[in-house]
């Protein structure tokens, strides 16, 4: 009888812990989905506030708080009011903290940590240029060591590049090398699960286009 | 039955499962405006939403029972509440309180402008130091273009609201700097000693500064030295006026750099181009070293060195203005040691704890000889000719400590209280033809204690309340002030505040080197009222302040005849100075071009030192208006400074002794020509944005006064009163060329450049 109930115990405990990762992975998805079509800064932000919900009561997943720090990031670039990145980038580097502490040394979060450098420098490029400049280059260096096969960090610095104006030693003809790399590695990129980051293959696409 | 238990629960947190509650509502602030993009969500679970623009949310949850309900927004403080789930739908209103921040609250600004790369609320940074045309990268140059500094040329330090150079003292890292700039020459201002790269803030107080300084009556500048380098890296560069190296070694860790520069500047190449008005027969010659270190102790400590060497020597022959054939020839040699130790430390979340040690020691050899028209020596007996030969050796070191605890209160709020000890030792050898090696000294073991609160009673009301005793053992006197400053935020970006304080500042040591007579000499005293408005927001800065400032106790000087020769001093002195200041700074209304103009109206007498009565002093001017533009050339790598500098003319006085009345009277009297100054300067950054680049090339291209607009600083007479010659600068123009360039040596980009 003592038996019976072991097995059934283990058998509840295991069959919540099925549904908890069923649960965790659909919401997940839903998010993701929720993100990738958000039209508007508000609902990049309603992702992203989803994503930390997630985040904070699985507390030991680092996924959750690496879209949120990452859809918290795109939203302040679709708000483009850059006198406010500073708190923005505040908020984003918080969720990224978290994630970090959960999965350190990850190729996918250095990527992000240079795109929250990059925003704060654009609070006052001329000023802050040598400081933040440094900064998202040194973790865009980790992402690549981290992770050869990443595409992102590719991306990101063939992105920069291209937004930086051509007597700065950026533009088109430098970003294309770049960005030539970032596409081939898309091409051998498998991501490790269907939640796992994967996104960036369409911009790359769409900045080589209008390099042309 | 037991086995069942589980299998039970499980069914019945199912069923529940299957009933979704609805909540709904609003998130406002506490003055009831809705906050958008607020996240609510029901703790420890994925349920939850996003409120949109009027506030408004909801959600479906199957969460049953009592639950804690998170509400979070950037700006606002996290709101936790409970709420019972019924499964009925629910209706939860919440207001969130603002957090104190640092970016939107009140702060106290009335007298000061800060400069500084990490708050916001600036209105100058420091790469604004080194690009303002006229400053020629000296820190005190980009002040004097700001309101409330006045335009003398003749004599190097700050010049503040009516307020003599000596009323304005200048701080690093929380410690007093003596001899911050080089030494004095007759009528010929001195540049500051440091290197404006060093600083990488600078709080430049025109009045009602904070309590834990002092002995200031006018202003105080305070600096603050760099941190960490971002990289090691190596530095040369070359100018018509010298040379320079430097190499700064970052740790690997980046914990910890260490770093050295070498100067030496040399005029002989510039004066042999640029004709001077005096005759240079010992060229001017500065010889510079820096060393410093930087560890940081921890995650928030940080321990910082900076140790700095000058030896220079010059000298200058120019006519006697008693005699035809007569010259007068100045030699000076400096040699100077400053030392700065500083520690920050943040002991708890509530402690923090600063501590700065410095020692400087400054000595000056100074000769003056009457020379013939063969720059032979003359020795002649007679008035006025028997004083003007002498030779002077000043002597003056300084040792000091300071200590400062923070204590952070509700918010923003915190209280600091320390105290600070100084010794300071002077001795002066004075030498002429009625004077052999005579030798007088000047200690002084000068303490201070000081608290100082800033309470915000609101982000938008906040106070700052501070005291300072002092005691100087020179004076044997103690003085103990207020200081009360108060701001409250008027608007969208704008806020007005007032101060009001006393200052208190020994009189300058060499009173006391002289051997002049006195009886019982007190601080001199200043007090200052100052109503302050301005608006800043990321493109434009808008400041308007009013200031009043009564002076008592100024030291007068007492004689019995026309050779300048002082019997007696006293602190019968008193005056005021009030008047209005106008900043305006614009980065956006023309394309890549900021500009900013200062104006200052200043209305001040004085009666000190021999002055009959209480008259204008001749280093105030009434009107002073500065307008400063940079435009940068993306297309040029190239960046553009212009500043034009007006100054209505300033008061002008032959005060002599009148035998009959026994007083000193005004014997002649005028006001200078107004002073223009029209400065460029123009800045070549061919690598500037290359990221591959493995140096980093500045030029940079300078011209002081480019109309050559006339300039003069005042008049000089003769003893006999019937000759006075203006006070003129050196040079019509001074024109600056050099080339910096810095190697990277730990470059991180090598290796992309090897990937690429």
């Amino acid at each position: 009888m003592t038996k019976m109930f072991f097995v059934l115990l283990s058998l509840a405990i295991a069959s919540q812990g099925i549904a908890q990762s069923e649960k965790f992975t659909k919401a997940m998805t839903t998010t993701i989905t929720q993100m990738d079509s958000a039209k508007t800064a508000d609902d990049m932000l309603a992702a992203s506030a989803a994503f930390e919900r997630i985040g904070d009561a699985e507390k030991n997943q680092w996924l959750p708080y690496y879209y949120a720090s990452l859809s918290q990031v795109i939203y302040a670039f679709m708000k483009n009011d850059m006198s406010n990145n500073d708190a923005l980038a505040g908020k984003a580097a918080q969720l990224l903290d978290k994630a970090d502490g959960l999965q350190p040394n990850n190729s996918e979060i250095s990527c992000v940590k240079s795109m929250i450098a990059t925003l704060r420098m654009l609070v006052n490029p001329q000023q802050r240029w040598q400081q933040y400049g440094a900064t998202i280059q040194q973790e865009l260096d980790n992402a690549k060591k981290q992770d050869p096969t990443n595409p992102r960090p590719y991306y990101l610095q063939g992105q920069n590049l291209r937004n930086t104006p051509e007597q700065f030693g950026g533009g088109c003809n430098s970003a294309k090398p770049l960005l030539e790399e970032a596409k081939k590695k898309y091409e051998a990129f498998k991501p490790a699960s269907t939640i796992a980051p994967n996104w960036g293959r369409d911009q790359v696409e769409k900045t080589l286009a209008s390099c042309k | 039955m037991l086995p069942l238990l589980p299998l039970l629960v499980l069914l019945l947190s199912f069923l529940a499962g299957s009933s979704q509650t609805v909540v709904s509502g609003k998130v406002k602030d506490n003055r009831g405006r809705p906050i958008q993009g607020a996240s609510i969500t029901i703790k420890d679970t994925y349920d939850g939403a996003t409120t949109d623009s009027l506030g408004a949310y909801h959600f479906k949850t199957t969460e049953k029972g009592e639950q804690i309900i998170l509400t979070t927004s950037i700006g606002y403080k996290i709101q936790e509440q409970k709420l019972t789930i019924s499964g009925a739908a629910m209706q939860l209103d919440i207001v969130l309180k603002q957090e104190p921040n640092e970016l939107t609250a009140v702060t106290i600004t009335a007298g000061s402008f800060e400069a500084s790369d990490t708050k916001r609320a600036t209105v100058l940074n420091p790469i604004d130091i080194v690009t303002t045309a006229s400053a020629n990268a000296d820190v005190t140059g980009a002040i004097r273009t700001l309101p409330g500094a006045q335009q003398v040329g003749e004599s190097e330090g700050l010049f503040v609201r009516g307020g003599t150079a000596q009323e304005t003292k200048v701080f690093i890292d929380g410690t007093l700097v003596n001899n911050f700039f080089f030494s004095s020459v007759p009528d010929i201002a001195q540049r500051g000693r440091f290197s404006p790269f060093i600083f990488k803030g600078t709080v430049f107080s025109a009045g009602g500064y904070s309590a834990l300084y002092g002995q200031a009556l006018s202003s105080a500048l305070i600096l603050e030295s760099v941190d960490l380098p971002e990289q090691s890296s190596a530095s040369v560069g070359i100018s018509t006026v010298g040379l320079n190296a430097g190499f700064q070694q970052l740790s690997k860790k980046k914990n910890a750099s260490w770093g050295v520069n070498y100067s030496y500047v040399n005029l002989i190449a510039y004066f042999a181009a640029v004709k001077q008005r005096p005759d240079n027969f010992k060229i001017p010659a500065f010889h510079n070293g820096e060393v410093n270190f930087r560890i940081k102790t921890s995650k928030t400590g940080m321990l910082k060195f900076y140790g700095y060497f000058n030896f220079n020597k010059l000298g200058l022959r120019r006519p006697d203005i008693d005699s035809i054939d007569l010259k007068n020839a100045f030699r000076l040699t400096n040699f100077n040691i400053y030392g700065n130790l500083s520690w920050k430390e943040k002991l708890t979340n509530k402690w923090h704890l600063y501590m700065g040690a410095s020692y400087s020691t400054n000595t000056d050899k100074i000769g003056n000889e009457l020379q013939d028209q063969y720059n032979a020596p003359v020795m002649l007996s007679v008035e006025p000719y028997d004083t003007k030969s002498f030779q002077l050796k000043t002597n003056g070191d300084l040792a000091q400590i300071k200590t400062v605890l923070e204590r952070r209160l509700y918010g923003l709020s915190a209280i600091r209280f320390g105290g600070e000890y100084m010794y300071f030792t002077d001795k002066n050898i004075f030498l002429n033809e009625y004077a052999t090696n005579d030798i007088s000294t000047a200690d002084d073991h000068f303490k201070a204690a000081f608290a100082e609160a800033d309470l915000y009673v609101t982000n938008d009301l906040a106070a700052k309340l501070g005291g300072r005793f002092e005691h100087s053992s020179l004076l044997e006197k103690s003085n103990l002030v207020p200081r009360v400053s108060l701001a409250y935020k008027v608007g969208n970006k704008a806020q007005a505040s007032l101060a009001y304080g006393i200052f208190y500042q020994k009189p300058e040591k060499d009173y006391f080197l002289r051997g002049y007579a006195y009886n019982d000499l007190l601080y001199t005293k200043a007090t200052h009222y100052i109503a302050n408005y301005q608006k800043i927001s990321k493109d434009y800065t808008l400041r308007i302040e009013a200031f009043y400032k009564k002076y008592h106790d100024l030291i007068k000087t007492y004689g019995n005849n026309n050779n300048g020769m002082i019997d007696s001093i006293g602190n019968g002195g008193f005056g005021d100075a009030k008047g209005i200041e106008l900043f305006w700074r614009d980065r956006k209304t023309f394309k890549e071009v900021d500009y900013w103009i200062s104006y200052s109206y200043l209305d001040t007498k004085r009666d000190y030192l021999n002055y009959p009565y209480a008259i204008q002093p001749n280093f105030a001017a009434n009107h002073t208006a500065n307008l400063v533009v940079k435009k940068f050339v993306a297309k040029w790598k190239t960046q553009f400074n212009g500043s034009y500098t007006f100054a209505t003319g300033r008061p002008y006085y032959n005060i002599r002794y009148n035998n009959s009345s026994g007083k000193y009277q005004i014997a002649d009297q005028g006001k200078t020509i107004a002073y223009n100054n029209l400065s460029i300067s123009v800045n070549y950054l061919p690598t500037i944005g290359n990221t591959k680049a493995r140096k980093f090339v500045v030029w940079v291209f300078s011209v002081n006064n480019v109309l050559g607009s006339d300039q003069v600083f005042g008049y000089n007479y003769s003893y006999n009163g019937l000759r006075k010659d203006p006070i003129l600068p050196t040079a019509r123009r001074f024109f600056f060329l050099g080339c910096f360039l810095s190697f990277g040596v730990d470059r991180s980009d090598d290796v992309i450049n090897s990937n690429l």
